[in-house]
């Protein structure tokens, strides 16, 4: 059987789909394979390195199409392109089956066989082949890379000889593998990560890679859909997170944005009003402009500045990094036709949960979308956003909450601070100096005692209280004091029992003390 | 031994005093600490006996030498277990001691010599201050003690109008203490009488709050005492004692502040007592119930023998049944297969802060094994098996979910988000606060129902 690799023509799409290393690996599966003249230039695979394994190096884009059994390739094919296809041939590349139905169309007069990568069902089973996953994590990646270039300080926190130098805060909106990926590579450039999801599982995917989960101040829903993605929340919740948007749009310096419904347009979470909340030199990275945005001014393609702020609508962030992505992509290719029964046994086999799913044209009938009970994942049917008729109410930015304290409190604090200061007064004025220097004594102590005692573990607390209890024994000095007087009178009596009782304090104290922390080992 | 002499000595004590709390901020320093403190004490004694104003060296030798053996008996004598018990008696020490040099000072013929009108009236605050603080830690103490030893019901005592008693007590006090001020000879009876009311107050005070707040209130004792030492200074004049007064004062301060966060609740409304009185949210409190899963002790052998990873959560159940010899026995088996174990202390977990750690220690436990609330939380999910041992309310979900939950906002210990959570307790019933605990009802919590001790002795037998 032959396989064919031809050049991505689309414009700016510079990956391939298959890289010389998955060449290798279907060789060994039995298939022979074409790949265009300078199909993988871009990702850094020259035409030498696809001969080097074996492949056969086709100048020809019809000749190429016209002699494969199966093509492979990343996007979807131009009109023209699939023109090209021979007659019953079978096609494997990402398809969007849910806006290219003119193309199916156009493919199935052709008697062809389309697997489209994009729907291969999430799950466990099928994550070696999972393409939006991996493609994903790169664009996760990447958008933390374009934000780090477009945002004009230091992502981690430095104290240097010319000050201090804050970390940067960056918000991740949705926690699914670009969010994650996200998360893992704005920490590990030093960065304050904060995510949110509305699904509750998420949180420790984000607190194990160093994250702060955000969580709405909202009786507690969640948002487990299924197939790795959200459900939909109710209005309420919806308007609670927005409103943690905007509380948190002022405080951040980059938003990257994950929130995508497949097959309809991407939920508005940043409003304009958010942006312009936003300090000026932060970034947005929307990963979401090719379903028109997370936020409302995003631009697909473009990276445009308003109000001193960057949005960046960049739709090719995987093809961005040609070379890792094309590898990740062509791994999946790899598997899929692995899984399919490689040259000898090659079988599109309606049986299998994972081929069926992404099998959304056989031999010229649709079978697309696949059977529901078979396979929930590639029917969303969920967001993890607003749903877009909710698209009205949320189109002004809501308030961010007052942080004024309640009015009594401020007053209580206010009396009282006046009457510590009427108190230090009246004291400065008329208090003897004897007891002034006394008084001086007093207060620094209070102070040195508040400051060593936080310091102290709570682990160590008891041993504390029992060394308290012996030094407060000093009070012996007191009771030592008054026993010598003319004659042994009631004062005698008195500071002798204050002595007996302050010793037995002393002595019992400090040994106890020390018997308990001798107890203390490693 | 000279004045100037003598003021030397007080400097390098206080200092060696300072130096011995500081030592406390790790176990490394900490017996360092306690020698400081020792030796700042043996230098005080020295200064202030070969000063002149003490030459009745007969009587300080027999006052001195009952309290020598007594304390060392004590120190040698008390479990850990009761080290609560110690601390509020030494507490009541303080107290009283400084009752008895306020009255010394004040039958003292020659306290007032020397000093100018404002100075007498200062002296007589001082003195009155004094004496009041102290007889308040006093009976305080004392009815804490009583408490933690059993003696009194742990239970609150709540009287009627018990707010308006406190106000009344406080009021007559102030009254007392402005007649007896500068008002010349016979005043020696105002206070005693002052004396006796706030020794009412104290008693009160401490019979309204319930057993498991019995933390916050031996720190706020211990406080106490420092404040009744450092009026004690200000009656002598003596800048050791307000020193160490103050020292002691602010730490009983912070271990209350401490404790109160651990709650969640206001200084106030711990020392007003009467917890779980009314004063929640106004909505109703959500009751738990479902299926109860109870397990047996081999079951539980097996499933750590099986784990991983464990956590104990310890509460003052473990004390209760002096389950930490047997749990440490446990723990060294456990570790020796190679399972990774470790403590989950609650800040107010026993009956004193840091008791666990203590009776942990006791046990031989190392100590870099056993973690606080905030290093904790974190770990839960990544569990396989949690044990908590006589604890209720610190691992309750109910202080985090439900805001009608009268612990609501209590930082707990989030145990029920590790894969399986048993849970040692003698019955269904409610913890201190009264709360029902959904924990219990959890798909992943098993019960383990009798007595602790006797539980984990069959543990160990089992693995």
């Amino acid at each position: 059987m032959i396989i064919g690799v031809p050049k991505e023509i689309q414009p700016d799409e510079k990956r391939v789909a298959l890289v010389p290393r998955g060449v290798e690996a279907l060789k060994k599966m039995g298939f022979t394979v074409l790949v265009e003249s300078d199909a993988g230039i871009h990702a850094d695979y020259g035409n030498p390195k696809y001969e080097e394994v074996g492949a056969e190096i086709v100048t020809d884009a019809s000749e190429l199409w016209s002699r494969s059994d199966i093509v492979v390739k990343v996007r979807e094919p131009l009109p023209h392109e699939a023109d090209l296809l021979k007659s019953s041939g079978t096609l494997i590349s990402f398809f969007w089956p849910d806006k290219n139905g003119e193309l199916l169309e156009h493919l199935s007069a052709k008697k062809a066989t389309v697997l489209a990568m994009d729907c291969i069902p999430r799950i466990t089973r099928a994550q070696k082949m999972d393409a939006l996953s991996s493609m994903a994590n790169v664009a996760g990646y990447r958008a933390v890379v374009e934000a780090a270039h477009s945002f004009p300080h230091f992502f981690t926190g430095q104290i240097t000889a010319a000050g201090k130098i804050a970390p940067a805060k960056v918000l991740i909106i949705g926690g699914g593998v670009a969010g994650l990926a996200a998360v893992g590579a704005a920490k590990g450039l030093g960065a304050i990560v904060r995510a949110f999801d509305t699904r509750l599982a998420v949180r420790e995917q984000v607190e194990s890679l160093g994250g702060e989960f955000l969580e709405l101040d909202f009786p507690t829903e969640d948002g487990e859909g299924g197939g790795g993605y959200a459900k939909t929340m109710s209005d309420d919740f919806l308007k609670a997170e927005l409103k943690l948007f905007a509380e948190q749009a002022i405080e951040v310096d980059i938003i990257i944005t994950t929130a995508l419904i497949p097959g309809r347009e991407a939920p508005k979470l940043i409003t304009s009003g958010m942006v312009e909340s936003m300090r000026e030199g932060s970034v947005i990275v929307d990963l979401a402009a090719e379903r028109g945005g997370n936020c409302s001014l995003t631009v697909p393609n473009e990276k445009i500045v308003h109000h001193g702020v960057t949005i960046i609508g960049y739709t090719d962030l995987p093809s961005r990094m040609a070379a890792l992505s094309s590898r990740l992509y062509s791994a999946g290719i790899v598997h899929l036709l692995e899984e399919m029964g490689g040259a000898e046994n090659y079988e599109v086999d309606m049986e299998d949960d994972v081929i069926r799913g992404a099998l959304i044209l056989n031999h010229g009938s649709i079978t697309w979308p696949p059977p529901k009970p078979r396979n929930p994942g590639p029917a969303y049917s969920v967001d993890t956003g607003p749903r877009p008729d909710d698209e009205e109410k949320k189109a002004s930015t809501p308030e961010p909450p007052a942080t004024t304290k309640p009015f009594g409190k401020i007053i209580l604090k206010a009396i009282s601070m006046i009457v510590a200061a009427l108190a230090i007064i009246y004291i400065g004025t008329n208090m003897p100096k004897s007891f002034l220097s006394h008084f001086t004594v007093f207060v620094l102590a209070c102070f040195v005692g508040w400051q060593v005692i936080w310091n102290v573990k709570p682990a160590l607390h008891t041993p504390l209280m029992s060394v308290t209890n012996a030094i407060s024994g000093i009070i012996i000095i007191g009771g030592i004091l008054q026993i010598t007087q003319p004659e042994i009178n009631a004062t005698v009596i008195l500071g002798a029992a204050a002595v007996l009782l302050a010793a037995i304090n002393v002595i019992g104290g400090f040994l106890v003390t020390n018997r308990m922390l001798a107890m203390f080992k490693r | 031994m000279s004045h100037s002499l003598v003021t030397i000595f007080y400097i390098v004590a206080a200092v060696l005093f300072i130096l011995s709390l500081g030592g406390l901020s790790n176990q490394e320093t900490a017996r360092r600490g306690n020698m400081f403190g020792m030796i700042g004490m043996l230098l005080a004694l020295i200064a202030v006996t070969a000063s002149d104003a003490v030459t009745e060296y007969g009587v300080l030798a027999i006052a001195l030498f009952p309290a020598v053996l007594i304390g060392g008996t004590l120190a040698r004598r008390v479990k850990m277990t009761e080290m609560p018990e110690l601390v509020a008696i030494l507490h009541s020490f303080v107290g009283a001691a400084a009752v008895l040099v306020g009255l010394a000072l004040q039958l003292n013929p020659s306290s007032h010599e020397g000093l100018s009108p404002v100075e007498i009236t200062i002296h007589d605050v001082e003195v009155f201050v004094g004496v009041c603080i102290g007889s308040i830690t006093f009976t305080g103490s004392v009815i804490a003690f009583g408490k933690l030893k059993g003696l009194i019901s742990g239970a609150p005592l709540l009287l009627p109008a018990r707010h308006l008693l406190n106000i009344i007590l406080v009021i007559a006090t102030i009254w007392l203490g402005i007649l007896f001020v500068g008002h010349g000879d016979n005043t020696f009876t105002m206070l005693l009488i002052a004396l006796l009311i706030t020794g009412l107050l104290g008693i009160h005070l401490v019979m309204a709050i319930g057993g498991a707040d019995m933390p916050v209130v031996v720190s706020m004792l211990n406080s106490y005492s420092g404040w009744a030492a450092a009026a004690a200074g200000f009656m002598l004049g003596n800048d050791l004692l307000i020193i160490v007064g103050a020292l002691v004062g602010s730490s009983g301060a912070i271990l209350s502040l401490i404790m109160c966060r651990g709650m969640n609740r206001s200084l106030p409304s711990v020392i007003l007592g009467g917890f779980g009185t009314g004063d929640g949210g106004g909505g109703s409190v959500a009751t738990p119930d479902g299926e109860v899963t109870s397990i047996e002790v081999e079951q539980t052998a097996a499933l750590l023998k099986k784990a991983k990873s464990v956590i104990i959560v310890p509460g003052y159940g473990m004390a209760v049944a002096q389950a930490q010899h047997t749990i440490a026995k446990i723990t060294k088996k456990l570790r020796e297969d190679n399972t990774q174990i470790i403590f989950a202390i609650h800040p107010v977990a026993g009956r004193l802060p840091g008791h666990m750690n203590v009776l942990l220690a006791e046990a031989n436990i190392p100590y870099d094994i056993v973690m606080e609330l905030d290093e904790m939380n974190h770990t839960f999910p990544a569990t396989d098996v949690v044990m908590v041992i006589g604890a209720n309310d610190i691992v309750n979900p109910s202080a985090l979910d439900d805001p009608n939950s009268p612990i609501a906002g209590m930082p707990v210990l989030e145990v029920w988000k590790a894969k399986d959570v048993i849970v040692m307790k003698r019955s269904m019933g409610t913890g201190y606060a009264g709360v029902g605990n959904p924990l219990f009802f959890n798909e992943n919590t098993s019960m383990l129902f009798g007595d602790a001790g006797e539980n984990v002795d069959a543990i160990l037998a089992n693995l």
